[in-house]
């Protein structure tokens, strides 16, 4: 059973971590990063089959951050989990580094490099019908920003996802409804999102993308229907955990000063009891 | 005159070892036929995928595939393959080093009559700014079988270009020295070589035989690889008979032309004439037409040669 409590004061320590990262590198997508903390926790914490010891193992769940300005979460993740030191988190967006600003497979536990929009979706298909080739038990997981979904080939992955019935493929929306200009529906209106979705032959699951227990059940427990695959809406809030960056389009990559990385780790850490220590 | 499409070597091609090798996959976007593929679709169903007219989203899957283990062959277009889907190409195939191999179909001017949007004359361009894809232009069904079969044996990305009607014999035979990256000597020679690519090779073997009755002597080099290019043979060429002229069924610019003048002009500067299209929307009509009309033709080559040489 997968304590709640431990993924909450986990998911506030990756925040902690990330914008501590963000503050020393001077540059991330805090906002964007932040809105999607909750959902790589759940992924990597409770619900993925992974083995960080052995990041090519055969069986695994394969994860493509396609919104892959959001990194800093993930990367924070993935040095918690062991596939690379923690310590290496200061290089991030240092000269010769291999923490950049955008994933790439030179970090151990990352599958493909991703950055430009509308990508991951169509990657994540082909994995999804090799593992159907080869009768391989792995899901796959993509998750996508939401002003991502102006993409046509987000549309054009969605179609053949479909179409070959992949049901070991789940993709996640974070739907904090901001992109770098200001609204999604006043940039290019996406609603009614879940909608487009069911149109294109999905199961559409919506979920608080904040929700541990809701996030559990509608990624973890995917698919709900044989031969479909399985889009999960999670409504979050962009830059979330930290009330002044909160639905603030600005946070999309605004870099916290030295005041204000105290103020949110202040406000994260009173988040923080036990639980991760257990 | 040989009857047998490149297109239908590769298919055969494919099928003979894909039927050994389970991970070799071949995806097309609503191309099969015109890509000669439905024999393998009908014969390994179980490694065929269809797309739809979705050139970004066969790449991306193409690059999923790779990632899991499989050798996916994308057989699309040249024309769409390499301008649709070149972000995919870019950073999903050679930014994340995935083993995809990208069949550019119907490339060059094989759509002649059916203009610009159907021409592929600035892929080689595209592609050969794009650090890490293998660029390979055979020069008739020998050369594709021998192509195909060493792009199996390789784990790199890789575009290789065809077109799309039966082109006449260069070898007469597979049986030669094939290896991606080396360029082949199909003549010797001393006053001048002849570089080209694709197609154009058999203009080129022409013109040097023309050229040989006018007691001009030249060498050939079938540069089947754009990239990595046989820069030895190139310098080798240029010190050795002192002028070049390249041909390609490609833009002017960003071509073979382009890649042989870096090459020359960094090591041992001496002339080179540049043949190929020309920087406007191709005339349209049938290849050959098309061909002659921008100078691709052993009258063209030989009328350049006798200048370059007088010069001198």
């Amino acid at each position: 059973m997968i304590n709640i409590e431990f993924l909450e004061e986990k998911a506030a320590q990756i925040r902690m971590d990330l914008l501590k990262m963000i503050y020393e590198g001077k540059a991330g997508h805090t906002g964007s990063s932040l809105s999607c903390v909750d959902i790589l926790v759940a992924l990597y914490y409770g619900i993925m089959r992974l083995d960080p010891a052995n990041p090519k193992w055969e069986e695994r769940d394969r994860f493509i951050l396609s919104k892959g300005h959001a990194v800093e979460g993930y990367y924070c993740i993935l040095a918690d989990k062991g596939y690379f030191p923690k310590d290496e988190l200061k290089s991030f967006s240092r000269f010769g580094s291999r923490l950049i600003g955008h994933p790439n497979n030179k970090v151990p536990g990352v599958e493909m490099n991703t950055g430009a929009l509308g990508h991951g979706l169509s990657i994540s298909v082909g994995m999804a019908l090799a593992a159907k080739m080869d009768g391989k038990k792995y899901r796959v997981f993509t998750l996508m920003g939401d002003g991502e979904q102006a993409e046509g080939s987000v549309w054009e992955a969605a179609m053949a996802g479909a179409h070959y019935k992949l049901d070991n493929l789940v993709a996640i929306i974070d739907r904090n409804r901001l992109q770098i200009s200001g609204c999604t529906e006043d940039v290019m209106a996406l609603e009614s999102l879940e909608d487009k979705w069911r149109s294109f032959g999905w199961e559409v699951v919506p979920a608080d993308g904040h929700d541990f227990a809701q996030l559990l059940e509608a990624i973890g427990t995917a698919p709900k229907t044989q031969g479909k695959p399985t889009l999960v809406m999670a409504y979050t809030v962009k830059g979330k955990g930290v009330s002044f960056m909160e639905n603030v389009a600005h946070w999309h990559h605004g870099v916290p000063d030295s005041e204000q990385l105290e103020m949110a780790l202040k406000e994260l850490s009173s988040q923080i009891g036990g639980a991760c220590n257990e | 005159m040989n009857n047998i499409p490149n297109r239908q070597v590769i298919c055969d091609t494919l099928i003979e070892l894909a039927t050994k090798d389970r991970d070799i996959v071949v995806l097309t976007s609503d191309s099969r036929g015109s890509a000669s593929m439905t024999n393998f679709a009908k014969q390994l169903p179980g490694q065929f995928i269809e797309v739809g007219i979705a050139e970004q989203n066969i790449v991306g899957i193409a690059a999923g595939l790779a990632a899991s283990g499989k050798k996916p062959y994308v057989a699309s277009p040249a024309c769409f393959l390499s301008m649709r889907s070149i972000e995919q190409v870019k950073v999903d195939v050679a930014y994340s080093k995935t083993n995809v191999k990208l069949v550019g179909i119907s490339g060059g001017l094989s759509y002649g009559a059916l203009g610009m949007s159907h021409h592929s004359l600035q892929d080689i361009a595209v592609m050969r700014a794009i650090p890490g894809i293998n660029i390979i232009l055979p020069a008739d069904r020998h050369e594709t079988k021998r192509a195909i079969e060493a792009l199996v044996k390789s784990g790199e990305p890789a575009y290789i270009r065809i077109g799309r009607n039966p082109v006449p014999d260069v070898y007469s035979s597979p049986e030669y020295e094939f290896e991606i990256g080396k360029a082949v000597t199909m003549a010797e020679g001393t006053d001048m070589t002849l570089i080209a690519t694709g197609e154009t090779v058999k203009v080129a073997v022409d013109s040097a035989e023309a050229l040989r009755q006018k007691g001009i002597s030249c060498r050939v080099l079938n540069m089947h690889t754009l990239k990595p290019l046989d820069e030895a043979a190139i310098i080798k060429a240029a010190r050795e008979t002192g002028h070049i002229i390249t041909l390609e069924e490609h833009s002017i610019y960003g071509g073979l032309g382009a890649a042989v003048s870096e090459v020359v002009v960094q090591n041992c500067p001496v002339p080179v004439k540049i043949l190929g299209i020309a920087d406007e929307p191709a005339i349209p009509g049938k290849s050959g037409e098309v061909f002659k009309y921008y100078g691709l033709s052993v009258e063209n080559v030989s009328r350049i040669a006798v200048e370059l040489l007088k010069k001198a």
